[in-house]
């Protein structure tokens, strides 16, 4: 079961239907979000809804850029025999 | 009737009988070994057992409390997880260090005082330093000195620490120091954030652990760490200077995973991220906060235990390790890659797995006490946590572009291995309450409320969506990345020229002019000596010595039968004649 399972989700052929499906579950997620009592907000971003959202979208792009930026701009990048001189 | 017994001892005996014996009887022996000590673990009261004195300080092996008792849980447990994993290797060499290791790491988990603590710090460095040299390659080899040293150097601080704490106490026992800043305090830190690895000095780790053995590093990315947050937990709660360390930490983790591209280092930086977490929760020093410290590191044990031995299967099973390399196992390997999610959702804190009733213990720990800035910080770290182990390792591994690699599923203790610690990071998520209850402090704390879930499930599910949108970005490169380790492997090339040009040739011009000056002078005044006092009197003497010596071998060389049976007689007759003597000077003086 797990391995049909594993079978389908690498299948370059079902690559659409799983887009369409993470875009399903990416607007419950997201709305879902709305419909929470938030008794336990300390700080006034927990209070909006969608914050999770916006904050792990934005969390993420950031850490790729930066991260990349990094590796290429201040020589932390370098080639595999950098240490084998 | 025993009431305690130290779960050392089963590793360290163990140890000692695993090079005797080979095949099943090795299994079994290694298999036992761990089911004894999760035993007494669980058959444990807290007290304090095993004291004993030694040259005036009281050693204490068995200081056992709640805190005590849910690490030496968590290390028995992956002990085990880890020899089932290990079974089927041959290198009984690596079984005996994996086993000083355990032990090692429950012996500072027990540990009463400060002189026992040390001994089995040092005691896990140089083992787990040998699961290091034992895959026997250059890089690994080269890996494993570095390792040791910068180890070595922890050592020294924490002992340096030690003693100073120790003059200026007169008192050894492990507890919480006083923060008065001063040198004990903060050698005593630099030792113990130094097995933590909290940056800048945390290079040993992404340095070695991708350079050990398939089943040795998995070993190594659950007890050196976690031993330190232990420690930091029971030594340095509240220090504030550990707070901001964590956050930077959990962050730096995150952003050198990005440029990684070999495997097992990528989940090296995501154990220092992590172990930030833990590092932080410290610093905060709240109930909640040091709660959510313990119980991370229970669950981050686990799942990346689990993590490290999904890496290790593939590299064992494909003999790769980059992810330029890798890609498209997904059909030959589909149980490995189920399992691997497994700890890559519960590092990633998904719902219902283990990191979600963890790693959110931490988070809410700063928020209630007023820190947004780390709050938020260490929820961004998540999001960068799912987007390396739960996003970009698997697809870069098993799905993108296919390889062509011809592998297959791992040995079957290498999966039941992975199937157990999969089993309870699900069991920890769905059930946490029996985790909870091992804590050192009531829990207040229900992670599952609405907000909660779907906050931590926005977080997740649209940091996917940035990975699947920035993709071509993420491509991984065929590179290394230069960290803090720069300065001691850069910088002893420099010292290594310094000893062989200036050095050495300020030597040399030194030796020449006192070969000018100096040795023909000091030369001919020995002529002279020598042929005085050399000749005459001293070689006189040495020789009427050593005609002695061999006219004396000649006579004892007769009796040197090389019989045993002689041997014996005469070591009695010298035994009876000494004790003879004793009693009789002993009569005399009545």
């Amino acid at each position: 079961m797990i391995k049909r399972l594993v079978l389908y989700v690498g299948n370059p052929a079902n690559a659409k239907q799983l887009k369409k499906l993470s875009y399903i579950a990416l607007v419950i997620v997201f709305l879902s979000d709305f419909l929470v009592h938030r008794e336990h907000a300390l700080y006034i971003w927990d209070k909006i809804p969608g914050w999770g959202a916006l904050y792990g979208f934005v969390s993420c792009v950031l850490i790729i850029l930066v991260s990349k930026f990094i590796g290429h701009q201040c020589g932390i990048m370098q080639d595999e025999d950098y240490y084998n001189d | 009737m025993i009431d305690w017994f130290h779960p050392s001892l089963f590793f360290i005996v163990g140890a000692f009988i695993i090079p005797l014996v080979r095949g099943r009887a090795q299994q079994a022996v290694m298999m036992i070994a761990p089911v004894l000590a999760v035993y007494t673990v669980y058959s444990m009261t807290p007290g304090t057992y095993w004291t004993y004195s030694f040259l005036g300080v009281q050693l204490t092996f068995g200081a056992v409390d709640k805190l005590s008792i849910v690490f030496g849980w968590v290390f028995t447990i992956m002990s085990f997880i880890g020899v089932v994993y290990a079974l089927h290797v041959k290198d009984s060499g690596q079984h005996t260090a994996a086993f000083f290791y355990v032990g090692g790491s429950i012996g500072v988990t027990f540990a009463g005082d400060y002189f026992t603590l040390f001994v089995f710090w040092e005691l896990m460095a140089f083992a787990s330093a040998y699961l290091v040299f034992a895959r026997r390659e250059k890089a690994a080899i080269e890996a494993g000195y570095r390792y040791i040293l910068v180890h070595i150097f922890g050592g020294v601080c924490l002992l340096g620490g030690i003693i100073l704490h120790y003059l200026q106490m007169k008192s050894v026992v492990v507890g919480p120091l006083p923060k008065d800043g001063s040198l004990a305090f903060y050698l005593m830190l630099v030792g113990v954030i130094v097995n933590a690895a909290v940056p800048p000095l945390h290079a040993w780790l992404t340095d070695a652990y991708p350079e050990g053995t398939v089943t040795g590093s998995v070993f190594m990315s659950a007890f050196t760490t976690k031993t330190a947050v232990y420690v930091l937990v029971r030594v340095f709660p509240g220090t504030e200077l550990l707070v901001w360390m964590g956050t930077i930490m959990a962050l730096y983790g995150v952003v050198y995973a990005v440029l990684e591209n070999d495997a097992r280092r990528l989940l090296a930086y995501h154990i220092i991220s992590q172990v930030g977490y833990m590092v932080a929760g410290v610093g905060i020093g709240t109930d909640m906060s040091l709660n959510g410290s313990v119980s991370h590191a229970f669950a981050h044990i686990l799942y990346k235990g689990l993590l490290f031995m999904g890496a290790g299967a593939v590299l064992e099973m494909t003999g790769r390790r980059k992810l330029t390399e890798l890609g498209g196992l997904y059909r030959t390997m589909p149980i490995t890659l189920v399992l691997y999610m497994i700890g890559g959702f519960a590092i990633s804190a998904f719902p219902l797995f283990s990191g979600f009733v963890t790693k959110s213990m931490v988070v809410s720990g700063a928020a209630h006490d007023h820190r947004p800035a780390v709050a938020l910080l260490l929820t961004m770290a998540s999001a960068g946590t799912f987007l390396h182990t739960g996003l970009k390792l698997p697809y870069y591994m098993f799905f993108g572009k296919d390889s062509g690699l011809e592998a297959k599923e791992p040995p079957l203790n290498m999966l039941i291995a992975m199937g157990i610690a999969a089993f309870l990071c699900i069991g920890i998520g769905c059930v946490p309450g029996p985790l909870y209850a091992l804590l050192p402090y009531p829990v207040h704390f229900d992670p599952y409320t609405g907000d909660h879930v779907t906050s931590a499930l926005g977080i997740l599910l649209f940091t996917g969506l940035g990975f699947f949108m920035l993709l071509k970005k993420l491509d991984p490169e065929p590179t290394i990345s230069v960290d803090t380790d720069w300065v001691y492997r850069k910088g002893s090339k420099a010292f290594m020229w310094f000893a062989s040009k200036p050095v050495q040739t300020t030597d040399s011009y030194v030796g020449d002019l006192y070969n000018t000056f100096f040795s023909r002078f000091t030369l001919a005044l020995c002529n002279f000596l020598a042929k005085v006092f050399d000749i005459r009197g001293i070689d006189g003497t040495v020789n009427g010595v050593a005609d002695f010596f061999i006219s004396l071998a000649g006579a004892l060389r007769v009796s040197a039968t090389g019989l045993v049976r002689n041997y014996a007689v005469t070591m009695l007759f010298g035994g009876v004649v000494i004790i003879g003597y004793y009693l009789l000077s002993y009569l005399m003086r009545q």
